[in-house]
């Protein structure tokens, strides 16, 4: 029995995928809340989800939840590294989709740079940081979204 | 004379500013210019001294009138309905308050000062915070910071969402509807002119110029220099004519600095606020919250990365 599939493991793995999905959820929701879009377009009036028109909210949200996921991005490629690696291999549509990923955080973390007082990126690397990561993440919700639906998982067996 | 003064301050670090970006070209030289860059201009308003004569409300109009919107009408029918039209091109005169056509005005109050009834009166305009969240939660990247730290909009980017002016505590940049670019991507759908603000003559300052207003004032209400002169001219005033500061602290630090004879508190109670017409309430700072969680997300690699060898070494063991 490899070290990978104990009941615990099984466990963490489960977990893993619940903050995965809250994480990317909560950071999608609150990334697009960014725009002003969410009360043009009557998203805010739906009770519960007012919060989403109010820009200082859902900023602090995305902090929050960009924490819990750089946490668990860590998290899964040192244990994929220490643990799975033997059994396991990073399939091409999990290439892509580490890439993609590995872009919107790495954009993400000049724009977090960005808002710190006295940072002094020009306008253009700004505006070349918010159109990136935006269609970062366009990019990565349609190839989560395909992935979803042709069943492409993240890793395969060796 | 103390106009003079900040004229020379001024100039003395325009020309610091113009070294600053040619040294920046030679190799090496990053590290020197550094501390030149990090200088903010800010301007102090002796409020003591304003007249409320008016004549920077009109030089900044003339100065920064090629600036103001022409929009294109009939506008654009826009979907849903609940989006509202701004329109104050007929109403281009309208300068009692902050429009798209009119980025200062004179704020009044009439307050007790000394047991006397007294007319004071203030400019009004953006106050150039240090740390802008107009500039720095623009989604697009329309509003900028410059180095010397004027915040302004970039009409030919800004897309009229509005959002500068929701996280903006006083409010203050005002939309024009039926301009800019969003009538070339998708003008029912997304966006809704244009927003207009102070941008304090940024072109004028390159220029090794003074803003209009402060150019203008016959009382020399303004001045202009690095923050910190400004603030320690600021404290000196304040102690001399036993009056109080505003700006320094509100929303983490400004650029706009008044110093009054009367406390703010009671100055906000009589002037008129509203649309157009920013408070003088204190203002926390609004970016300072999500920036706190800044340090947690260096760390949240390093607690990821502490759980993945945690669970490696419980496994290890129980393997033994």
């Amino acid at each position: 029995m490899s070290l990978q599939s104990t009941p615990n493991s099984k466990a963490s793995n489960r977990s893993v995928r619940y903050v995965y999905l809250i994480s990317v959820i909560l950071l999608a929701l609150t990334g697009f809340g960014q725009m002003p879009i969410f009360k043009r377009y009557y998203i805010a009036d739906i009770p519960g989800l007012g919060w989403l028109a109010q820009f200082y909210v859902t900023h602090y949200i995305h902090y929050l939840a960009a924490i819990l996921f750089l946490a668990l991005v860590a998290y899964v490629i040192v244990d994929h590294l220490m643990l799975q690696k033997k059994q396991l291999r990073l399939t091409a549509s999990g290439y892509v989709r580490g890439a993609i990923m590995a872009g919107i955080m790495v954009s993400g973390l000049f724009l977090v740079v960005r808002n710190l007082s006295g940072s002094r990126f020009a306008p253009e690397f700004i505006i070349f940081l918010d159109l990136a990561h935006l269609g970062l993440v366009m990019s990565f919700l349609l190839a989560g979204a395909y992935c979803l639906i042709r069943k492409r998982r993240w890793v395969a067996q060796r | 004379m103390g106009q003079e003064i900040s004229r020379r301050t001024f100039l003395r670090g325009g020309i610091a500013a113009a070294a600053g970006l040619a040294a920046g070209s030679i190799p090496g030289a990053a590290a020197a210019t550094a501390q030149q860059k990090e200088a903010q201009l800010a301007t102090l308003l002796d409020i003591s001294k304003c007249i409320g004569c008016g004549a920077c409300v009109e030089a900044c109009n003339e100065t920064n009138a090629a600036k103001y919107p022409d929009p294109r009408k009939p506008f654009p029918r826009m979907y849903p309905n609940r989006v509202p039209v701004e329109d104050w091109s007929e109403k281009q005169d309208v300068d009692d308050r902050l429009t798209p056509y009119n980025w200062l005005f004179i704020q009044q109050a009439t307050v007790n000062l000394n047991g006397e009834e007294q007319e004071i009166t203030l400019p009004r305009r953006c106050m150039h915070c240090v740390n802008p969240p107009c500039v720095k939660l623009c989604p697009w990247g329309a509003a900028r910071q410059l180095d010397n730290g004027i915040s302004r909009i970039d009409s030919d980017i800004c897309l009229g969402g509005s959002k500068c002016k929701k996280v903006c505590p006083w409010d203050v940049p005002q939309r024009q509807t039926g301009t800019g670019l969003y009538l070339d991507i998708l003008p029912s759908f997304a966006g809704n002119g244009v927003m207009y603000k102070c941008d304090r003559c940024y072109d004028r300052v390159a220029d090794g110029q003074l803003p209009a207003c402060i150019e203008a004032c016959p009382e020399d209400v303004q001045t202009v220099g690095p923050r910190d002169e400004i603030i320690q001219k600021a404290h000196m005033l304040a102690k001399e004519m036993n009056g109080y500061i505003y700006g320094e602290k509100e929303n983490g630090g400004t650029n706009t600095i008044y110093v009054s004879p009367v406390p703010f508190e009671e100055l906000n109670k009589a002037i008129e606020t509203g649309k157009g017409k920013p408070h003088l309430e204190p203002v926390k700072d609004t970016m300072a919250e999500a920036n706190n969680l800044a340090a947690a997300m260096a760390i949240a690699p390093v607690a990821g990365i502490a759980a993945a060898v945690g669970k490696f070494v419980k496994l290890a063991r129980s393997k033994q």
